[in-house]
């Protein structure tokens, strides 16, 4: 019992305290390789606590769903986060939810998202919330077809389950289906958290922002909350791709060294996956928004023959 | 001894029920001349009846109903074959259960909502077909002979016509009323020949007899069998409102009073579910591999069809409706995974268990659709009552001045976006359960259509959490569009204890799996042979686990729990961050123009715009703008808008269809010639005819 408090305790602390970091690493090399300086890796934490001190406006327009959202949005992310083994095999809140509860959690904060977008009565919000309810609604099927397709193998939506099953000596992550099923999931992850070619992060311009126009009228904490939810949900996306298709270093006990090495394991992978979108993210420009389903939908077609495959291989 | 004297107790209590709506009906009747008193008594009485009606269900499935179900002759036999008898068996309880419990809190709601006619429409009326249809639909679940069914079912039917009917001064509903009409008798006709098939083969009408058919050799292995279950099919697949027999549904739901509209979306709908489950899965024992695979596809089809032409609607009931068949479809893709399971042969064994599950995902469906679409409706219902109009487009600012009405409405847009952890979510992960597990279970190319249901099933979730913004965000919030909008007011108290029922009903199904699980026993032992509710949970029932322990586990209340635990991460942060911060009230960000005003705002055309897009080669939209200027075409004087999408299956089946009858029956006109003579000429021959057939 106090094993699991402490993991529940530890794994809170690594989300609240790596997601700024993941954000802020991805900030500075993707500067670095358009030849811009580019603000520090620290920056988000700074901007964090910034945001926290300063007060807050709201909009005359605005109800009670507008000040609900920022909590919703961060605390689901908080509670996948929860769901999704990091470090050690077993996630610390495995029980409560499997890959169905993540993505519906995933869903619920995107739902008060949306909602506080338009609740202001600004044009941008709705469009915003608009776009990502769209984005999304077309990138789910390929998330959970290729979810499906190693939930299939495994025969358990347990997340803990799959990464266990994943550690056998069996996998191999060169399988054509796993392939597949990686490249499907990579694609939504750039999706799901609003990354180019998709969306731009660090757009000013309002008539191509999607998830930044549902954040225009937040301010002070409210702000933080969704930025801060926003980063750490992008870190259980990556751990969820890294740690199904490449679980080499979870530790499966709590001995130090296992920890320790599970952690330096952990952090090595993230920062290679931040890599590969920074990657992408310079080396593509962003799609006109009636493209983006193209990529979706190839995505779609990805994890389609990752089943298949699956299916043919067994 | 014990539970006998429980099952007298919950039979007679459902006599009550009944006796309450049939005193409402008279009272109605009685005192429609007196607006108020009608009012008072017939949905009083309703309200009365639905409560007995709940307990006696809720009663009647913990006890288990299904040992010895008995039996309730409520009028002497006067025909052959016909015998009104009534039993409650556990499927019909669990029916029961949801026709009484929304009849309860519909009736509630209906107190306040129907004051809404004083002085234009008779109330009194709308009370006694309001109770006579509670009654009509309590007697098709309770019925225990096919006739006395179909008679049950036709009330049904009729009293819900004239019900839709009821403001026939509007052209619109008029001829929804007729489509309603049409649709609904084509179902009752494909029924009545499925029965007489069943009548055929058992030699009688008792449901009992229709049961121990599945015993019977040349039966099981019959073409009849077959025919028998396309007729049901289609016949209880109208009345679900199942893609592409739907039309009816988007027509007749909106235009009905509130509280109908509730009663037909969240009860009428699933009568058709009441008897697929009772035909499919009673009646005609092992099913072959081809009735599952169909009842997948056509549950996936509607799902996802549903939901796509939902999120195009700006008619706030209208798209409710079209929900409807949405949630028909994620019912039946559980039901179609359940058959598949049951089949064996030669080469297949079935898979009880696994059927047991996707039975139960598809029966928890229906429950959580009936609370929270009626929930829906009723918010609809008062928003109307508020604004007098249906067009979310001149909604907007509701939040803030009907928060109550607003809060239920939130709950049920999470619930019915499948979002956790409300009931949506619950039902859904057993449908995703099993559809998973399903794949295991064959090795045939079959298989794929369970991950590709799966996918469906997620495409369809997260387009309907988007229907969802749309519908509460331009709904509730922002600025007014209209100026009735502005002027909106709470709704009445009666009103907002019906839709405060539903929300506790919501909350219960999402927050206790485990009692819902273990009411659902009785029902799969008596379709399946299985209990299954020890499998599924864990933790003293906090932890709701798939049929394969390692397969998935989840837990809604540890969700919300834990989720409200880990509030005090921002609270702390505010406690050491924030303390010394001021929240100031602003105007929103206007692009420094001379304020924002509601032409500036989202609409709900354009917020559905980019799914219309993505999806057009469905859709096929067609705008048409016209402008007028005076100088130069960047300034318009007067601007005219209007955009259409087209319903596929209204353009490319059922026009073609009505025309080709009303070409047939032209031709047919010219025997109609009027003349007696020709009349007796027909007669004849079609006696010599009979008459020759017999030889």
């Amino acid at each position: 019992m106090n094993l699991d408090v402490l993991s529940i305790g530890l794994q809170t602390a690594l989300l609240l305290l790596l997601a700024p970091l993941v954000t802020g690493c991805i900030r500075n090399w993707k500067a670095k390789l358009q030849n811009r300086r580019g603000p520090r890796v620290w920056q988000p934490y700074f901007d964090l606590i910034k945001f926290l001190r300063k007060d807050m406006v709201i909009s005359e327009h605005a109800s009670w769903v507008f000040s609900a959202a920022p909590y919703i949005v961060f605390i689901t992310a908080l509670l996948v986060g929860l769901m999704v083994p990091m470090v050690t095999v077993q996630a610390p809140l495995s029980l409560f939810g499997g890959v169905l509860a993540v993505v519906g959690l995933l869903a619920l904060g995107r739902f008060f998202m949306a909602l506080g977008g338009l609740d202001p009565a600004s044009a941008f919000g709705g469009m915003g919330s608009s776009r990502e309810m769209t984005i999304a609604a077309i990138a789910e099927p390929a998330l959970m077809l290729a979810i499906f397709t190693v939930a299939i193998t495994v025969g358990s939506t347990d997340l803990s389950h799959i990464v266990a099953t994943a550690q056998q000596p069996g996998w191999n992550l060169l399988n054509p289906a796993h392939l597949m099923a990686f490249a499907a999931l990579f694609v939504v992850l750039l999706a799901e958290t609003g990354r180019i070619p998709v969306d731009n992060p660090a757009t000013h311009l309002e008539l191509t922002m999607i998830h930044e126009a549902m954040l225009l009228e937040y301010s002070g904490r409210y702000l933080a909350l969704m930025e801060w939810g926003a980063s750490i949900k992008q870190l259980v996306l990556m751990t969820i791709l890294v740690n199904i298709f490449l679980p080499t270093g979870l530790a499966a006990d709590w001995s130090a060294t296992s920890l320790g090495l599970g952690m330096v394991v952990f952090l090595g992978k993230i920062l290679l996956l931040s890599g590969a979108v920074v990657l992408v993210e310079t080396a593509n420009a962003k799609l006109r928004l009636f493209r983006v389903p193209d990529l979706l939908s190839a995505a779609f077609v990805l994890a389609t023959m990752a089943l298949l495959s699956t299916f043919l291989f067994h | 001894m014990d539970i006998s004297l429980t099952t007298i107790d919950s039979t007679s209590l459902l006599i009550l029920a009944l006796l309450g709506y049939v005193i409402g009906s008279v009272s109605g009747l009685v005192f429609c001349r007196w607006e108020r008193l009608a009012n008072f008594l017939s949905f009083g009485f309703a309200t009365v009846g639905g409560a007995c009606g709940t307990v006696a269900c809720a009663l009647s499935l913990a006890t288990g109903a299904t040992a010895a179900p008995t039996q309730v002759l409520l009028l002497p036999p006067l025909i052959p074959y016909v015998q009104f008898t009534m039993r409650m068996d556990a499927l019909g309880s669990f029916f029961g259960l949801i026709v009484s419990l929304l009849g309860f809190a519909l009736s509630l709601y209906s107190l306040g909502y129907a004051r809404g006619f004083f002085g234009r429409k008779n109330v009194g009326v709308l009370g006694m077909f309001f109770n006579l249809l509670l009654l009509a639909t309590t007697l098709v679940v309770m019925a225990d002979n096919a006739f006395f069914f179909l008679m049950a079912w036709e009330v049904m039917a009729l009293t819900a016509y004239c019900l839709v009917s009821f403001e026939h001064e509007k052209p619109e509903t008029r001829s929804a009323g007729v489509l309603y009409f049409v649709m609904s008798h084509i179902g009752t006709g494909c029924i009545m020949l499925g029965f007489l098939l069943l009548f055929q083969a058992s030699g009688g009408y008792g449901f009992a007899g229709f049961h121990a058919l599945t015993e019977n050799a040349d039966w099981m292995a019959s073409g009849s069998r077959n025919a028998a279950f396309l007729l049901f099919l289609i016949g209880f697949g109208i009345k679900a409102g199942i893609v592409p027999l739907h039309t009816w549904l988007p027509a007749a739901h909106p235009v009905a009073p509130s509280n109908v509209s509730a009663f037909m979306s969240a009860v009428l709908i699933k009568m058709g579910i009441y008897g697929m489950t009772r035909v499919f899965f009673y009646f005609l024992g092992n099913p072959p591999m081809w009735w599952g695979v169909t009842v997948l596809t056509i549950g996936t089809v509607s799902a996802v069809l549903g939901v796509l032409y939902a999120l195009m609607q700006h008619d706030l009931k209208r798209l409710l409706a079209y929900h409807s068949i949405e949630n028909i479809g994620i019912i039946l893709m559980g039901f179609g995974a359940a058959l598949m399971f049951l089949h064996h042969d030669e080469l297949h064994v079935s898979h009880p268990l696994l059927a047991s599950l996707a039975l139960i995902a598809g029966l928890y469906h229906t429950i959580n659709h009936a609370v929270f679409k009626g929930l829906l409706f009723l918010g609809a219902g008062a928003v109307l009552h508020a604004t007098h109009t249906r067009d979310m487009e001149h909604m907007g600012g509701l939040a803030k001045r009907m928060p109550q009405t607003a809060f239920c409405f939130l709950i049920g847009a999470v619930a019915i976006s499948a979002l956790p952890p409300l009931n949506g979510f619950v039902s859904e992960w057993l449908t995703y359960q099993s559809l998973l597990q399903g794949f295991g279970t064959t090795n045939s190319l079959v298989r794929l259509m369970f991950p590709i249901g799966g996918a469906l099933l997620a495409l369809t979730g997260a387009l309907a959490a988007a229907c969802f913004v749309k519908a509460f965000g331009i709904t509730f919030l922002a600025q007014p569009r209209s100026e009735a909008a502005a002027k909106a007011h709470e709704a009445p108290v009666t009103m907002l204890l019906g839709q405060g029922v539903l929300v506790a009903a919501c909350v219960f199904l999402g927050f206790c799996p485990s009692q819902v699980l273990k009411i659902l026993d009785p029902l799969t032992q008596q379709l399946t042979g299985l209990q299954i509710s020890q499998q599924l949970t864990m933790a003293n029932g906090l932890v709701l686990a798939g049929a394969n322990p390692a397969g998935g586990t989840v837990s809604t209340p540890g969700i919300a729990l834990f989720g409200l635990g880990l509030l005090t991460i921002p609270l702390g942060l505010w406690l050491v961050f924030g303390l010394k911060t001021k929240t100031r009230i602003g105007p929103t960000w206007d692009c420094g123009l001379q304020g924002l005003t509601p032409r500036m705002e989202y609409t709900a055309t354009g917020f559905s715009k980019p799914i219309r897009m993505i999806f057009k080669a469905l859709f096929r939209p067609r705008r048409e703008v016209q402008r007028d200027y005076d100088f130069s075409p960047y300034f318009t004087t007067t601007l005219r808008f209007e955009a259409h999408v087209e319903e596929i299956f209204e353009t490319r089946i059922y026009r073609p269809v009505n025309r080709w009858v009303l070409w047939a029956s032209r031709r047919m006109r010219a025997l109609q010639a009027g003349s007696l003579q020709a009349y007796l000429i027909y007669i004849f021959i079609t006696l010599l005819l009979l008459l020759i057939f017999a030889l």
